[in-house]
């Protein structure tokens, strides 16, 4: 090794150890200020307390904008999977001109800006006369999922050996039998990781979800924003970390399941 | 009979047909009625709308931000990816950890967190009081570099984790192919392991420019109203403004910036492809 690798080494590691420090920063700050007595953000805090844990008790419609939430995140990832698997069986294993161009149209919707998207939504459900709030978010929140459940299936898929599926038809499974009982069960890795992405992008959507709520149906981000605008105390940053433990609990199992350096591959 | 691949090409039919009625279709609606006018199509509203200095610096804003954000994510991505495909053990595990929780958290955690550090009593301003680089407190929060540090931060996973991946698979002989015919280190990675990497920036800085764009939730929270991007705008218009025609204006503007990058990044994907 060369002196000038040594130094591209060290500059490489040094870039680097500051890009995890600079990624952590806002995560270790708000779990600091969380657990401050006063009612400004100072660091450190004067006093370590936990009420702004407690006052979360007293947020007007918290735990509403949270069922809405988990709610629109678990059926809509359902939906997308259901839709997803289909779509990418057709790319894998359909004859057809056009498949790269499938692809990059059902992942497309990770490159539009959300918020010309929740605008033409809501101009496009006023003009077919849906005005339901829950049925619209729902809608809004498959094509929020779709594209992330589509990017790990896609890749998954296309390293998957699909004489397995022919091997099982010979034995006598039904064509969709086989899919559930050999190719979900083998791609697992690819439904946790591409889910569980699809599932957060849902949880945290604002852009598009504002366009299309109601006074009665808000979302988590919604709700929070709205605080912040109103009342912007620590109790914020209790919110936040409560989502960073969730963060953090759902990661390990997955790491545990799958693998973080799996999780990535996709 | 139909063939049974033809028939397993009919399995991409729902999915499809939903994303073609509920997200492909209400955008084009919006791109075609910002050119419909009363007497047949015209370009009056986008005439209007460049003819405005504010829009028009507004536009200049949300581009130089996106394009600084992009740029500061991958001079702290290349060298990051670079150390990365080369971490073992804990070390790799510390890296993945790093880059794979600030995504599993929301925008609205992140950006709250920058406009709590950036506040002239916040966590920055004590630190650089502290050690003497400055006497008063520096006023950061809503100024446009707060902002590209705070963007570069909620994207930078996004850049480090295609670069990474294209840099782990690179022939790990190769560079030292090209060494032992006598190449010198800058030539090796000039030539092989900086050209090889391309496709990893450019998916990564396609992807975290077209996010810089369009985010609203970041600038709302770090620079607020005093510095508007184009999304703000179209909020604005929106939600608060009601003026509709302005809102689906700026919307195709930006669609139509967004739509650009896509069909840009993925040529400039297939000619570094071909060229390999």
């Amino acid at each position: 090794m060369t002196q000038t690798d040594r130094i591209t080494i060290f500059f490489a590691w040094t870039i680097g150890i500051i890009c995890i420090i600079f990624l952590m920063l806002p995560i270790v700050i708000t779990v600091a200020t969380s657990f401050t007595s006063s009612a400004v953000y100072t660091l450190p805090p004067p006093e370590w307390s936990l009420r702004w844990y407690r006052s979360l008790d007293r947020r007007s419609g918290l735990w509403e904008a949270v069922q809405l939430s988990l709610n629109l995140a678990l059926i809509s990832t359902a939906i997308s999977i259901v839709l997803g698997t289909m779509a990418a069986i057709a790319v894998a294993r359909g004859e057809f001109r056009g498949k790269q161009a499938i692809a990059t149209f059902t992942v497309s919707p990770l490159m539009m800006p959300g918020l010309v998207v929740g605008v033409a939504m809501l101009q496009f459900f006023r003009e077919i006369g849906l005005r339901d709030a829950y049925w619209s978010l729902l809608l809004a929140h498959v094509v929020i999922t779709l594209p992330f459940v589509m990017r790990t299936l896609l890749a998954s898929m296309g390293a998957f050996d699909f004489s397995l599926i022919d091997a099982a038809r010979t034995l006598g499974m039904s064509y969709p039998r086989a899919i559930l009982k050999v190719l979900i069960p083998n791609l697992a890795p690819a439904y946790l990781t591409g889910g569980l992405f699809a599932f957060l992008a849902s949880m945290d959507n604002y852009p598009i979800s504002i366009f299309l709520t109601d006074a009665r149906n808000k979302t988590l981000p919604i709700k929070m924003l709205q605080y912040l605008e109103e009342q912007p105390d620590p109790s914020l940053a209790a919110m936040s970390s409560g989502l960073i433990v969730m963060a953090i609990v759902v990661l390990v199992v997955a790491s545990r399941t799958v693998g973080l350096n799996k999780m990535i591959d996709t | 009979m139909i063939a049974r691949s033809n028939r397993i090409a009919l399995l991409a039919v729902p999915g499809l047909a939903f994303l073609a009625i509920i997200y492909a279709l209400p955008l084009f609606l919006l791109l075609f009625k910002s050119i419909q006018g009363a007497e047949g199509l015209t370009l009056a509203s986008y005439i209007d709308f460049f003819g405005d200095e504010f829009n028009r610096t507004v536009l200049w804003r949300t581009l130089r931000v996106a394009l600084l954000t992009t740029l500061l994510a991958l001079v702290i991505a290349y060298p990051t990816a670079f150390a990365m495909a080369r971490a073992k053990g804990i070390w790799l595990t510390v890296f993945l950890v790093a880059l794979v929780l600030p995504m599993s958290l929301g925008v609205i955690v992140k950006a709250f967190a920058w406009s709590i550090l950036f506040r002239s009593n916040g966590f920055i301003n004590t630190t650089l009081q502290a050690i003497g680089i400055t006497d008063e407190p520096v006023r950061m929060l809503f100024t446009e570099t707060a902002l590209v540090i705070g963007a570069a931060n909620v994207f930078l996973p996004f850049m480090v984790l295609p670069i990474y991946s294209v840099i782990r698979q690179l022939n790990k002989s190769l560079p030292e192919a090209a060494s032992s015919l006598g190449a010198t280190p800058w030539f090796r990675f000039t030539r092989v392991t900086l050209p090889l990497s391309l496709p990893g920036v450019v998916a990564g800085s396609a992807f975290t420019f077209s996010l810089a764009i369009s985010m609203y939730v970041i600038p709302s929270l770090i620079v607020g109203e005093r510095q508007q991007t184009l999304s703000m705008l179209i909020a604005r218009s929106f939600l608060y403004l009601r003026n509709e025609p302005l809102g689906s204006t700026i919307s195709a503007v930006l669609l139509a910036i967004a739509i650009f990058v896509v069909l840009f990044s993925s040529w400039l994907a297939g000619r570094l492809g071909a060229r390999q």
